[in-house]
């Protein structure tokens, strides 16, 4: 009798063993599974979107050069779809960007980079805590105000000094295209180089290097990379730039290297066909989707570029 | 040995904390002096008010007098460009610039305006070989100071304070990032160097000191406790605070 309570008592110890080691648990298993594919969905939609509109992009723009030779795209010098005798040649909307997209990096690169040089190695921390923030929020500005800031603000000073600039002008929108850039090339930078070690700042110092040595010859070299990749970015958000180049810039095709000139840039053209009554499947309409084409070649080719010098120039701490 | 740096009631703040307090000492010409203590005892940064490096921390105050070769190296003449290209510094850390081994030692005397390709070719070979790494690098100057062993860094390091022509060093625990045979081509070449310069050290490691030094410092809780020849200092502490800190009590 003892000998037999004594089994039970050792079985029912396995028992609340196994209970004790069950490590299974349904909820959770269920979960694990299923959160990947969510988390996958969500990552997806980004994905397909892109793929989507490349083939948009791909598809029309194929359609508009059966009916348009693409060499007459490519390298005719009149662009004048809407009115006739009509014309495709890209080349003036393709000059009027990248004047506008010159003038801002133009601006934006040697301010942008001087007041992240002053962020990152002259400015006290308290002064570092309110400008950073006041950037940030210069880049959230939307660009429909920059617009009317060229239009209203810019443009009557330019037309002041400069009898000759007409009320739309390429240098108005493109010196406001370069201040919206602004924050993104210093604060890109100054990203740059507050990463480079404070070590490497000490050894120039201990030198004898003044500040502006320092900043200049070992914070600005050992961030290259980085610069560069802002430079780029600033540039490619330069020459994406619709609003203030629709509201300021005119909407006159010209081949022209006179910055005081209205002219017109490829994302101005595109919006303007799209706001206009211009019916689908006709060659006008097709044009758009050939100037994005344009458009989306150069920002792809340019950010390659971009990572091409950055490993190039990389300076490794 | 003459005093080349005097340092009279030294008073150090970071903000409200009193990092030296009083401190007085000289500091002999052409001979190693050693500053030794417990972490945090104020030893690093006596050694970063010699070249004015504790100017870049926001909040340092100084007071009392530190003077060099009879110069008050705080007063509001002295351009600390001129002050640091005459007292070198090599830092814990081996910090090579990312740039060439020769680019490196370059780097300071043409900060300082050395443009004739000529003379900065001789000033890389002599301050290499014064540093004992020439042989070593002397057929692959172009390539990356990365490249290096971090002992081989170190001696870069110290190439480049060198190339500037300083009449002190000083050195930051130049050798506790380093393995023990680094560590022992470095404590050679000091002696090499003390012939021609003043070399300041810090050190965690009692033992470096009492190998490599003329002269020691102990400190403890940002004072000077007691300094000496290090032979005395290590045979016959006149504090028995040394005493228990050298022999191992503490620290």
């Amino acid at each position: 009798m003892p000998r037999q309570e004594a089994l039970t008592v050792r079985q029912s110890q396995t028992e609340s063993k196994q209970e004790l080691y069950n490590f299974k648990n349904k909820r959770v298993s269920v979960m694990n599974k299923l959160m990947p594919v969510l988390l996958f969905l969500c990552a997806s939609v980004s994905v397909l979107t892109t793929i989507g509109i490349v083939i948009t992009l791909i598809t029309e723009t194929y359609q508009f050069f059966q009916k348009i030779p693409i060499f007459d795209f490519l390298f005719g010098t009149k662009w004048s779809p809407l009115i006739p005798p009509k014309s495709f040649g890209v080349l003036p909307l393709l000059s009027g960007t990248l004047m506008i997209t010159f003038i801002a990096c133009l601006v934006a690169i040697p301010i942008g980079l001087a007041s992240a040089i002053y962020l990152s190695e002259y400015a006290p921390k308290k002064v570092r805590k309110v400008i950073k923030p006041i950037l940030e929020v210069l880049a959230g500005v939307p660009t429909i105000v920059y617009g009317y800031f060229a239009l209203s603000l810019i443009t009557p000073l330019i037309q002041k000094v400069f009898d000759s600039a007409g009320v739309f002008n390429a240098l108005s929108a493109g010196i406001v295209v370069g201040i919206m850039i602004i924050p993104m090339v210093c604060s890109l930078s100054e990203d740059a180089m507050s990463a480079v070690p404070r070590s490497l700042r000490d050894g120039a110092y201990a030198l004898g290097a003044t500040r502006l040595e320092v900043a200049l010859r070992i914070v600005v070299p050992a961030a290259f990379s980085g610069i560069v990749a802002s430079a780029v970015l600033a540039f490619s958000r330069a020459i994406g730039e619709t609003m203030i180049v629709t509201v300021a810039a005119g909407s006159t095709p010209n081949m022209t290297v006179n910055p005081l000139d209205s002219i017109q840039t490829m994302t101005a053209y595109i919006v303007q066909v799209s706001l206009g009554d211009t019916p689908h499947g006709t060659v006008e309409y097709g044009s758009i989707f050939a100037v994005g084409m344009t458009l989306f070649v150069i920002t792809f080719l340019l950010n390659i570029l971009a990572q091409f010098i950055a490993r190039k120039f990389r300076e490794e701490y | 040995m003459e005093a080349l740096i005097n340092i009279n009631k030294l008073n150090l703040f970071y903000g409200a904390f009193h990092a030296l307090k009083d401190v007085t000492l000289t500091i002999p010409e052409k001979a190693i002096t050693a500053f030794i203590g417990p972490s945090g005892c104020g030893k690093s940064t006596l050694l970063r008010t010699l070249n004015r490096m504790n100017d870049m921390i926001p909040g340092t105050r100084i007071e009392g007098g530190l003077s060099i070769g009879g110069t008050e190296i705080y007063s509001n003449e002295v351009d600390v460009e001129t002050l640091r290209k005459k007292v070198g510094m090599v830092f814990q850390q081996p910090n090579p610039f990312p740039k060439s081994i020769y680019d490196n030692i370059a780097y300071g005397p043409r900060l300082h305006g050395i443009t004739s390709k000529k003379e900065l070719d001789e000033i890389v070979e002599t301050s290499l070989k014064s540093a004992v790494l020439w042989d070593e690098v002397k057929d692959h100057l172009k390539r990356s100071a990365f490249g290096l062993s971090g002992g081989q860094q170190q001696r870069l390091c110290i190439a480049r304070a060198l190339a500037v022509n300083p009449n002190i060093l000083l050195m930051d625990e130049a050798t506790s990032a380093l393995d023990p045979i680094s560590t022992l081509k470095i404590e050679e070449l000091v002696q090499e160097l003390k012939d021609r310069y003043t070399i300041v050290m810090v050190t965690h490691n009692m033992h470096q000191a009492a190998r490599v030094s003329n002269q020691t410092v102990f400190f403890l809780n940002g004072e000077v406790i007691e300094y000496s020849d290090t032979e005395k200092l290590f045979s016959n502490p006149a504090d028995q605070r040394t005493e228990d800190y050298i022999s191992g009590r503490f620290g």
